[in-house]
């Protein structure tokens, strides 16, 4: 379901497979680890890449295991322990020793492109896929980690109206627009990785200290990291 | 070290002398005393401040040199520079740094301090330059950088790339309110937007105060903490 490949000083991270790549617990379990993997084997120059096969990058939470919990309540339940088993991965990301870049082959919705967005660099296709928050479509609220996340990445009220509230499915061009993302000038999924990695060959050039990367990272995003439970705070002297 | 003009109704503060205006004890003393004096002055409330420099650098930020000879006075320039901060914030005027050299780390929080920023677009960067140098960012600059720079791109690409942000990127960015062609145009469009807003009139106490409201996140950490980082409010004679 997803496997960590280490290319250079490139980790890059796939979901693997041609399904929609929906967040059980185990895919979340499996994502949590190799991302701790990196962390463990991250030096200087290091470079998170995470990508996707096929038409989609993640559609959400597997809202099918929950329903098949047999009852409302179990299904509640199941979305719940979702909800708070993802939280970690965000904080992960956020708290990632080295830049992170997020190349969407596809479709990123709900959950999916939280997962995106958690990257510090986001490039999606210009002539496939689409960002979609689905929750006001279907129904569900949203996690407080997931509107925080909106509000620490998405900068204006009606960038994240129409995100948010309209249930729109945004494309490429539109994305860049409302910066949700950094570029989407892809044709092809192999177009997006390889923008990413070029980026990342750049980033990893400056053999940045990744602990004081994370941490002025970290420091841009506050609130955020306070839901999470990630110490944001830097020290209140510099480190001179 | 620094010297005051009165032009009119216009406070001109320079940097002076060839050097790279770190930001040690004795010249935030003198800046600090010089903007007390600014303060106490009968017209104050219906003048502008200009704040620009001599040479190559409009700051090069806090005399890390000294610093490594008595780690004490990291703090020290620290705590004078938050001050500073407090006082420009809590000035009873508009503010305008022109900015036509070099402004990097504290140097560069020291001109996004003030209302207007104009800068000159053929020489000079704004750098935060703290990830490249492995230098801890203090909380209340990233709560400076948060209330001036308004998309999370932009932010992100001066704290997580350090980059030199030259004037017309500036302008793009946010940072920056206009580009001109050399130092002298620079200063001349400061005066000339300094005597526009005199001609506009109103009264500098409640420009002031308004200032304070909109700033207050970063007063919060200006005036709020002590050197230690512990939340006691400490008076640093800013009219609060």
């Amino acid at each position: 379901m997803c496997t960590l490949e280490k290319r250079g000083v490139l980790f890059l991270l796939t979901l693997t497979g041609d399904g929609e790549h929906r967040f059980h617990p185990d895919t979340i379990a499996t994502i949590l680890s190799l991302l701790e993997q990196a962390k463990s084997q991250s030096t200087r120059g290091s470079i998170l890449i995470t990508t996707a096969n096929g038409k989609f990058f993640s559609n959400g939470f597997d809202l099918a295991w929950a329903q098949t919990a047999g009852s409302k309540t179990g299904a509640a339940n199941r979305l719940h322990q979702m909800v708070e088993s993802f939280k970690p991965v965000v904080a992960a990301l956020l708290d990632l020793p080295m830049p992170t870049i997020a190349a969407l082959n596809g479709h990123a919705a709900a959950a999916g492109l939280m997962l995106a967005l958690s990257h510090d660099y986001v490039f999606m296709r210009k002539d496939r896929g689409v960002l979609y928050m689905s929750e006001v479509d279907i129904g569900l609220s949203m996690p407080d980690y997931f509107s925080a996340l909106v509000r620490a990445k998405i900068g204006t009220s009606a960038a994240r109206r129409e995100l948010l509230l309209s249930g729109k499915k945004i494309r490429g061009e539109e994305a860049v627009g409302f910066g949700i993302v950094d570029s989407a000038a892809y044709d092809s999924e192999e177009g997006v990785v390889e923008a990413s990695v070029r980026l990342g060959e750049k980033l990893a050039a400056k053999k940045w200290s990744g602990e004081v990367y994370a941490s002025i990272r970290k420091s841009l995003y506050p609130e955020l990291c306070g839901i999470l439970g990630l110490e944001a705070r830097v020290f209140a002297t510099p480190k001179l | 070290m620094c010297s005051l003009e009165k032009r009119g109704r216009l406070f001109i503060l320079k940097l002076t002398g060839d050097g790279e205006h770190r930001l040690n004890p004795t010249l935030l003393d003198s800046l600090r005393s010089t903007i007390n004096q600014i303060r106490s002055d009968q017209s104050s409330s219906q003048s502008v401040l200009i704040t620009t420099s001599d040479g190559k650098f409009f700051s090069n930020g806090y005399d890390l040199a000294l610093a490594e000879t008595n780690p004490s006075l990291s703090v020290l320039m620290d705590s004078k520079l938050r001050s500073l901060v407090a006082d420009l914030i809590s000035l009873p005027m508009p503010t305008i740094a022109a900015v036509t050299g070099h402004a990097s780390a504290a140097g560069c929080i020291l001109a996004m301090s003030h209302d207007y920023v104009l800068m000159r677009r053929d020489r000079g960067f704004l750098y935060m330059s703290e990830l490249d140098i492995e230098l801890k960012v203090p909380a209340w600059f990233m709560a400076l950088i948060r209330v001036k720079i308004g998309s999370p791109a932009a932010r992100r690409d001066v704290m997580l790339t350090a980059a030199k942000v030259t004037a017309d990127v500036g302008v793009k960015m946010g940072i920056v309110d206009s580009a001109y062609g050399s130092a002298a145009e620079t200063v001349e469009a400061a005066v000339k937007l300094g005597e526009e807003i005199i001609q506009r009139g109103g009264d500098g106490h409640v420009y002031g105060m308004m200032r304070e409201t909109l700033l207050r996140e970063v007063l919060v950490h200006t005036i709020g903490e002590d050197e230690s980082g512990s939340s006691v409010v400490r008076n640093t004679g800013s009219k609060l």
